[in-house]
């Protein structure tokens, strides 16, 4: 048997589209069949959403109180107690595939694949090192589960056309009860998720404070795009922390990404190297990112972003 | 608590810019700068404060790695850390392996908290913390961006891609440090002459008998793609114009 197991990442509500990813990398595999396991409590919707992923056979849905928020010592050992029947574990390489999968590969007695950008044979795998400044080939061993982390950036979504069966699925795994949730602090309201957005309008240290944000604010919504920011504009304070793209906050792959104000520090251009596109708006015409930039203008954002607004949505 | 047991790594320092070797058999590392992982040294930096809070007494640093490793236990002395130890080993350690390493330096030394960097920038894993706290059949708190200590446990916020998420864990735990948690302090000189007085503890990895050969074959390292040269445009006109160009139409 060579089959997968994936684990499913969502809010309770819905699937999030990293799982849409984890299966594209899984499909590359060439395995006999690819299960996606839920764990939640009352998911029955997240579970029929992952019952519609193009390329699922069977979605194991593991719902109970304990499962009501993604705690790693909690959804680990379920996973490894699910686990005996699959050659693949996969989740995705989110905050939330990060803490649950060592985990789990440490429960099984093995070792982890992390970051997997490219499956290059059914053992095989491309993976990134030192921020993505080198790519290493990685063979697992012959036996034993492939436990990995898929990143994101490197797959695209399947399609939600497939009609894949939903089982309830229930372990004996022993549930810990010394990590509890208190909150999770969410102020993303409306826009589209970074790591999904098909557009993304950044910001950087020249957008200058909290207040001038608003302007890209602005202009995303008029195009339905996602924002983010550069570690210096959420160092500064002008936005918080999960609006940072880059080495050390999200690394994302919109087809579009638009950078004002952001001089293109390595550590950022890390984490947007996969975009599409790059479009990149300073004033001053020496910034490192220009070098990257597919699309560069030398000028005033401020006088910018408004004429861009202008000329999009009409 | 009591003890604490900080994790540290060394790794290629992060202004180093990395070049994979001409023949694909790994990264010069070659006569560039080495240091303490910087997540890592942030690890040390809240275990440092929580002593000096008076929330803990001991600050014990560990690596792996060969005897060169003894020059960032250094920098930890000289950071403020109580002991060091170092446990030799003449080849790269694999994650699981090291956290079966760190798991019997716990049955040793019988900390309250492991405290580690949440990644290493050098192989960028990020699952030490994670298996080790598995291993030792614990609490994990990754990503930390504070931590509170209350009676037999922490309240620990973590960096997740939602938001901040907070959680209580029971002590012991381990906790992996992200990048705000705190900013690390300078070392000063005569902390560094101190240190230099101080002992470090050498352990050989084999005598814990844990094997530590590799489960992985890394067949090869390549430069990553590099992005075509783009185009510099004069206005906003042109920009959406060569934005059209490429098929947006916004």
């Amino acid at each position: 048997m060579k089959s997968v197991l994936i684990v499913a990442e969502h809010d309770g509500s819905a699937l999030n589209p990293s799982t849409a990813k984890t299966v594209r990398c899984a499909q590359a595999l060439a395995a006999d069949s690819i299960d996606v396991a839920v764990f939640g409590s009352g998911i029955d919707a997240v579970a029929a959403q992952a019952a519609r992923l193009n390329g699922v056979n069977r979605v194991l849905s593991v719902d109970r109180a304990e499962n009501a928020h993604p705690l790693a010592a909690v959804i680990a050992p379920q996973v490894a107690a699910l686990a005996p029947d699959y050659r693949y574990v996969f989740g995705p390489s989110t905050t939330f595939g990060k803490d649950v999968m060592p985990r789990v590969a440490a429960l099984l007695g093995v070792g982890q694949i992390s970051d997997i950008m490219e499956v290059l044979s059914a053992d095989t795998f491309q993976r990134p090192i030192y921020a993505g400044n080198a790519i290493v080939t990685v063979r697992a061993p012959a036996d034993g589960p492939i436990v990995a982390t898929v990143r994101v950036a490197s797959f695209r979504a399947v399609a939600e056309d497939g009609s894949a069966s939903v089982e309830t699925a229930t372990t004996d795994a022993t549930l810990p009860t010394h990590t509890r949730f208190v909150e999770l602090q969410s102020d993303t309201g409306d826009r589209p998720d970074l790591q999904v957005a098909n557009v993304v309008v950044s910001g950087g240290r020249g957008v200058g404070s909290k207040e001038k944000f608003d302007l890209l604010y602005a202009l995303a919504d008029r195009i339905g795009a996602g924002v983010g920011a550069s570690r210096a504009a959420v160092d500064a304070g002008y936005v918080p922390n999960d609006m940072q793209v880059g080495q050390t906050g999200k690394i994302i792959s919109p087809n579009l990404y638009l950078a004002f104000g952001i001089s293109g520090a390595i550590q950022h251009l890390t984490g947007i190297k996969d975009a599409g596109t790059i479009v990149a708006v300073n004033k001053d015409p020496d910034a490192p990112i220009f070098e990257i930039a597919d699309i560069g203008l030398v000028g005033d954002l401020f006088a910018v972003i408004p004429e861009l607004e202008k000329q999009f949505g009409g | 608590m009591e003890k604490i047991m900080v994790c540290l790594k060394r790794v290629v320092d992060y202004n180093v810019r990395i070049r994979v070797k001409p023949d694909q058999s790994g990264v010069v590392t070659e006569g560039v700068k080495m240091s303490i992982n910087p997540f890592d040294e942030i690890a040390l930096e809240e275990a440092l404060r929580l002593r000096e809070q008076g929330k803990a007494t001991e600050v014990l640093v560990v690596t792996i790695g060969s005897a060169d490793c003894q020059q960032q236990l250094r920098t930890g002395l000289a950071m403020g850390a109580d002991r060091a130890v170092l446990i030799e080993s003449d080849h790269d350690v694999e994650p699981l392996a090291a956290a079966r390493i760190l798991l019997k330096m716990i049955e040793k030394e019988n900390p309250d908290l492991a405290l580690l960097g949440k990644q290493a920038i050098d192989d960028d894993c990020n699952q030490t913390a994670q298996m080790l706290a598995a291993l030792w059949d614990r609490p994990q708190a990754t990503f930390a961006s504070k931590l509170e200590v209350n009676d037999g446990s922490l309240r620990v916020t973590r960096e997740v891609d939602a938001g901040l998420e907070v959680i209580d864990v029971d002590l012991p735990a381990v906790v992996s440090s992200d990048l705000r948690l705190n900013e690390p302090r300078y070392v000063k000189l005569p902390d560094i002459m101190k240190a230099k007085k101080k002992s470090i503890e050498t352990i050989a990895i084999d005598s814990f008998g844990v094997d530590t050969t590799p489960a992985f074959a890394v067949t090869e390292y390549a430069a990553p793609p590099v992005r075509g040269k783009g185009i510099m445009v004069d206005d906003v006109a042109g920009l959406v114009d060569a934005l059209k160009e490429k098929g947006f139409s916004l």
